[in-house]
């Protein structure tokens, strides 16, 4: 039995849940994978300039 | 001692191979999670009955459960990870340590917020000072105390030693939280899983709940993927395999 995701009176309650949940849930995997991308082009500059050597 | 999965785990923490097969897992985890998930939000908040005394207020389980079991599983992985690291010092436990310790105060506070949401309807209140509620919050200022200690220590190994310190210590936090509604008269319900023989809520609420569990778990593990790859990516930046994939990609 399908309700058309009407919450009535707990409506503002379930989807400010969901909808943080949905914000942080984006964020933690987005930042990290930016961060990858931003930390492979800076180390390959830094070894373009040799500044990676032991 | 010899444990058969040991060469298993030793090719593994090895970092070239772990990156590489981080790499590989990052979006095959984080796709069959993001399904997973919609298929248990959709049935969760679309197709399961209403509670007789909760009304559509008890669909915010689909997210604060599965939000609270990870809290206190990726402590667990953390303070697993901190043994290991402490003991055998493996430089992948180390960078487990604090590749978790983000993602699960994420979720430590996705369950306090989602809770005390849920919490203003049914008890009257966004806060009280019950035990399970408590608890769960000391969790999250542990989980911000490994994150501390580790970034305030310059040399990261040092860092990592400092913080499996921590994260080993607490995590007594952990079965507290699991029993304190069994301890203690609380507030805060009781647990709706226990058993699949003795389940405490009816099996059309309890499925798409348990879709969830797998989606949030599988996207925990890509994420913790994600985390882990740019740690050892920056603690492994003057090695030649790091090299290697600078020059010539994964």
């Amino acid at each position: 039995m399908f309700n058309d995701f009407n919450m009535g009176k707990y409506a503002v309650y379930v989807w400010s849940s969901y909808g943080l949940a949905l914000i942080v849930l984006v964020a933690s995997y987005v930042i990290p994978l930016l961060q990858h991308k931003k930390q492979l082009r800076i180390l390959k500059r830094q070894r373009r300039a040799g500044r990676l050597e032991q | 001692m010899k444990f058969p999965f040991m060469p298993f785990l030793h090719r593994i923490s090895s970092p070239p191979r772990f990156y590489r097969m981080a790499c590989r897992w990052i979006p095959r985890l984080g796709w069959t999670g993001l399904i997973f998930m919609l298929v248990g939000l959709v049935w969760g908040l679309g197709f399961a009955p209403p509670d007789y005394q909760q009304g559509n207020a008890f669909r915010i389980m689909y997210i604060h459960v599965p939000s609270a079991w990870l809290s206190l599983f990726i402590y667990t992985v953390m303070a697993v990870s901190a043994v290991i690291a402490f003991v055998w010092r493996i430089k992948l436990a180390e960078v487990m340590i604090i590749a978790n310790a983000p993602i699960g105060a994420t979720f430590t506070f996705l369950a306090l917020v989602t809770g005390s949401i849920w919490g203003k309807p049914m008890w009257g209140t966004y806060w009280v000072w019950d035990p399970r509620l408590t608890f769960e919050l000391i969790l999250l200022f542990q989980y911000f105390g490994v994150i501390a200690l580790y970034t305030a220590i310059t040399d990261r190994r040092v860092g990592a030693r400092a913080a499996a310190i921590l994260a080993m210590v607490g995590i007594v936090t952990v079965p507290i939280v699991h029993y304190s509604v069994v301890w203690w008269s609380s507030l805060h319900q009781g647990s709706s899983f226990k058993t699949l023989d003795n389940p405490a809520i009816a099996w059309s609420m309890l499925v798409p709940l348990l879709i969830m569990f797998i989606g949030t778990n599988l996207f925990y593990l890509a994420v913790v993927f994600l985390r882990s790859r740019n740690e050892l990516l920056l603690r492994e930046k003057q090695t030649a395999w790091v090299g290697e994939i600078l020059d010539k990609g994964v």
